[in-house]
């Protein structure tokens, strides 16, 4: 069977830096920061007191009929969004020769959030005297006063029937759910299903938003975020010795990923913006809460993608860095880096994450973005707050300013909390 | 580019309907009627209180010496998970990581593994001691949650719930280094994972993988979210075992269930040239989506006569060849209904005369843990050429044209179409072809 090449034709974004792909990318270019103190509920009293949250969202600026998704999340509402645009972009909405039954949806999206304030209370008023929940309690009091579809649409998938709802797809369905590396994954395996032929165009990208109490505690609890409350706009700090961990981000990206031939046969060709050419996919089979330290996780995504791809390291122009800022992740990337491109290597690498935060589920699909971008404009973006040198960390970040280089392909990395590493590989699409 | 071809070598299954292979399948063989009354918690205060719960559940048991520490931070879906892993390893005589004296059977790179998971409910009792601590004048303050309260959690309370945890703890247990993912699709979750890890056979990412779905959502965190969506069997309460009847006349609602259903898939060379027991070729796969599962209060079963279609078509075959149907049959009316016509839309008049089988009298709902689990209830069909009786199907609802039994019947069956739709519109489904030994 001969493999079919695959195209991006469509993207769309909901970030901390901006509602659409070219102000996020004009943010990122300048280096701006999107993170601010937490608003979205108190967090003043956490260890964290600030994140990385879209500012100023209303699902009715971007779709017609926003009522059709009035139940659904905070998450769920950003890939709408995204989505929306990617679908304008891709020009398929006046395509009207799209067999809607080969119109697949293959999402990285994140579970939706909790219903805190009326959970929390929940549990305290259906608390035995003797410290266990009364369960009895739970149910009757539950019925009064939790809403079915907020708890019901916290089921990841439920994203994937609300872009099916919005551009009527009947194809293939999936929602991965590899934590931080869920929306590379599913670019990565939507890529593999148009390959072969088992649909025409897929909707892909991931949306998340973890900015809840529990998520934010959550991470708090593992010391896995920045606390840099002092330095809020810096405080994301990706390969540079000050770094102290992650800054928890929301967000959506979306892309159309669609048959090469297919896009020619409806004159699209003016609408490929990249073509995906490798994905590679690892687990560290290490430790639930560490990276692998030998990196051979990473190596071994990042092989698999090159391998996929038919290409050799001197191909690549430039990495998307996982580049958490976790003192772990950026010292154990960087091994990962040099164990595939060689000791020495001056492939310049960077980390968006040090402006918009840690996007968790959407991260992934985000960056791909920006990758695109980087081809078509012949830019890279920075990694800014680099300032400190750490002698684990000695590659060429890109740091602080972005950077003119003749971009052609580009490797993007991601790794999820539990070893679930993936990698993918763009490039230029020659027509 | 050739495709390799995937087989299934080895199976795992833990559900009320019994853990392992063998005891699964003397169950459903027997008919047994295998859904109590919730005894995990005091489900008075809801209007369901028949479950399918997993007797005797224990990771511990399972895992390697060095990891029974891991235990403390799985949430009962990983535990599922877990224990279904072991078997299906086991069963396939597949040597992994977890027997320290022995050498891999397969490369670790070269092993993948893709458990399906769903939405893990957190345990209330563990949030609830320690949210005690920041309650003033009876109400939850989180500023004091903020600075000291959630400091009474484990630190490592997030990892207890990820989705993902099910797929790392069995790759970190297993050793399986190879590419490695986290479906959570609801009820569709397992055939897509099998499908999917199939592919990865198919463009040799991979030798085998573990792969199919896993969730316990019988806690009453999952159960008050359950009933508020209003699917569950409510007038049964006194007569459990019957609650879920799918396709019956008499059905009025879905039993939750916990469940897990993973399948060993294998390079079929590979498979052949170690002398495995082969059970069936993953021969066709097909999954679609409906536009309307957006309103989850209608009844909607994903568009399933279109993912059966392609399933068959992928397969090369045409509905005619096909020898048994394993259904979904939630035992939700408007579902059951929806799910027998989409059924009879692909087959058409031929529908009455092709056996067909249901599982969820026995095990009810498993949502992530479904279709691995009805995947395993297939491919034991066809292994032992025996379709196993639809508990609690009597009488088939007005318009119900399925060929159900509620005896066993012997059939020689070749083909087997295994399908599965979630609540949101998702639907997926898998063509196996019986091999030939």
């Amino acid at each position: 069977m001969n493999r079919k090449r695959v195209v991006i034709t469509g993207m769309g974004t909901i970030n901390p830096l901006g509602h659409d792909v070219q102000t996020t990318w004009t943010g990122l270019l300048e280096g701006k920061s999107g993170l601010s103190k937490t608003e979205i509920f108190d967090a003043s009293t956490f260890p964290s007191t600030f994140s990385a949250q879209v500012k100023d969202f209303n699902l009715a600026d971007h779709v017609e009929d926003a009522d059709k998704h009035r139940h659904a999340g905070r998450h769920c509402t950003f890939a709408i969004a995204a989505a929306v645009q990617a679908w304008k972009q891709s020009g398929l909405g006046r395509y009207d020769k799209l067999d809607r039954d080969r119109l697949g949806i293959y999402l990285g999206s994140g579970e939706g959030s909790l219903d805190f304030d009326n959970f929390i209370s929940l549990v305290v008023d259906a608390w035995n005297e003797d410290d266990t929940l009364n369960a009895v309690e739970w149910g009757r009091l539950g019925f009064e006063r939790m809403d079915m579809h907020r708890e019901i649409e916290q089921e990841s998938h439920m994203v994937v029937a609300h872009l099916a709802a919005e551009f009527g797809a009947r194809g293939p369905a999936f929602n991965v759910l590899t934590a931080c590396a869920a929306s590379t994954q599913a670019l990565g395996e939507a890529a593999c299903m148009i390959r072969r032929g088992e649909a025409d165009a897929i909707i892909s990208g991931g949306a998340h938003s973890m900015i809840h109490p529990l998520g934010l505690m959550g991470f708090n609890r593992l010391t896995a975020l920045s606390v840099k409350n002092d330095e809020i706009a810096t405080a994301s700090r990706p390969f540079d010795a000050t770094r102290d961990g992650f800054v928890l981000g929301e967000g959506a990206s979306i892309l159309i990923l669609e048959d090469y031939d297919k896009v020619i046969e409806r004159g699209a060709s003016d609408k490929i913006l990249a073509e995906i050419i490798g994905y590679g996919s690892s687990a560290d089979a290490f430790r639930i809460t560490d990276q692998d330290p030998s990196g051979d996780g990473a190596t071994a995504a990042m092989r698999a993608a090159l391998s996929d791809a038919k290409m050799d390291i001197a191909q690549i122009d430039y990495v998307s860095a996982h580049g958490t800022a976790t003192v772990q992740n950026d010292q154990v990337e960087t091994l990962a880096m040099k164990q595939v491109f060689g000791p020495k290597t001056t492939v310049p690498i960077s980390s968006v994450k040090s402006m918009l935060g840690h996007l968790i589920a959407a991260a992934g699909a985000t960056e791909l973005i920006t990758c695109v971008m980087a081809i078509r404009d012949q830019i890279l973006p920075p990694t800014t707050n680099l300032n400190t040198p750490d002698p684990d960390c000695d590659l060429d970040y890109i740091p602080n300013k972005s950077r003119k280089a003749s971009v052609t392909t580009c490797m993007s990395n991601s790794m999820g909390f539990g070893g679930q590493n993936n990698t993918l590989i763009i490039t230029a699409c020659g027509t | 580019m050739v495709d390799r071809q995937a087989v299934i070598t080895g199976i795992g299954v833990t559900s009320s309907a019994g853990t392992g292979t063998e005891e699964f399948w003397k169950t459903l063989l027997e008919g047994g009627a295998c859904l109590t009354a919730n005894s995990i918690f005091d489900p008075a205060g809801f209007p369901c209180r028949a479950a399918g719960q997993i007797e005797g559940l224990s990771a511990r048991k399972v895992v390697p010496k060095s990891y029974r520490k891991a235990v403390k931070v799985m949430a009962r879906d990983i535990e599922v998970a877990v224990v279904a892993a072991d078997l299906a390893f086991k069963d396939a005589g597949i040597v992994t990581r977890a027997d320290a004296e022995k050498e891999m059977s397969i490369p670790p790179g070269r092993l993948g593994c893709n458990v399906g998971a769903g939405l893990i409910c957190c345990e209330l009792d563990e949030l609830g001691q320690a949210a005690k601590t920041s309650v003033t004048n009876g109400k939850f303050d989180l500023g004091t949650w903020g600075h000291s309260g959630m400091n009474n959690l484990t630190p490592l309370w997030l990892l207890k719930y990820l989705p993902n945890m099910l797929s790392c703890h069995v790759t970190i247990i297993h050793g399986a280094e190879g590419p490695s993912n986290c479906i959570t699709c609801g009820a569709t979750s397992g055939i897509l994972s099998v499908a999917e890890s199939a592919r990865w056979i198919a463009r040799d990412a991979a030798d085998a993988a573990v792969a199919g779905g896993a969730e316990a959502k019988l806690t009453p965190l999952g159960v008050l979210r359950q009933s508020l969506l209003g699917r569950l069997a409510t007038d049964s309460n006194d007569r459990p075992e019957s609650a879920c009847r799918p396709f019956d006349a008499t059905h009025s609602g879905t039993v939750m269930g916990e469940g897990g259903g993973l399948l060993i898939v294998e390079n079929a060379e590979r498979a052949k040239s170690r002398g495995a027991k082969i059970y069936a070729e993953i021969a066709g796969f097909g999954a679609a989506c409906d536009p309307g599962g957006i309103n989850v209060t209608e009844p909607n079963c994903g568009s399933l006569d279109l993912a059966v279609s392609k399933a068959v078509t992928d397969a090369g075959l045409t509905p005619g060849d096909i020898d048994l149907i394993v259904t979904q049959g939630t035992g939700v009316p408007g579902e059951d209904r929806l799910e027998s016509e989409a059924w009879e839309k692909v087959f058409g008049d031929a529908i009455c005369d092709i056996p067909a089988m249901a599982i969820t009298g026995t095990t009810g709902s498993l949502f992530a843990g479904q279709s691995g689990v009805t995947l395993a209830a297939g491919v034991l069909a066809m292994w032992n050429q025996t379709i196993p009786p639809t508990v609690n199907f009597n009488t088939p609802h007005d318009g119900c044209r399925l060929s159900l039994a509620s005896e066993p019947r012997e059939r020689n069956i070749k083909y087997a179409v295994i399908a599965a739709f979630s609540v949101g519109g998702q639907s997926a489904a898998c063509v196996l072809k019986r091999c030939e030994s």
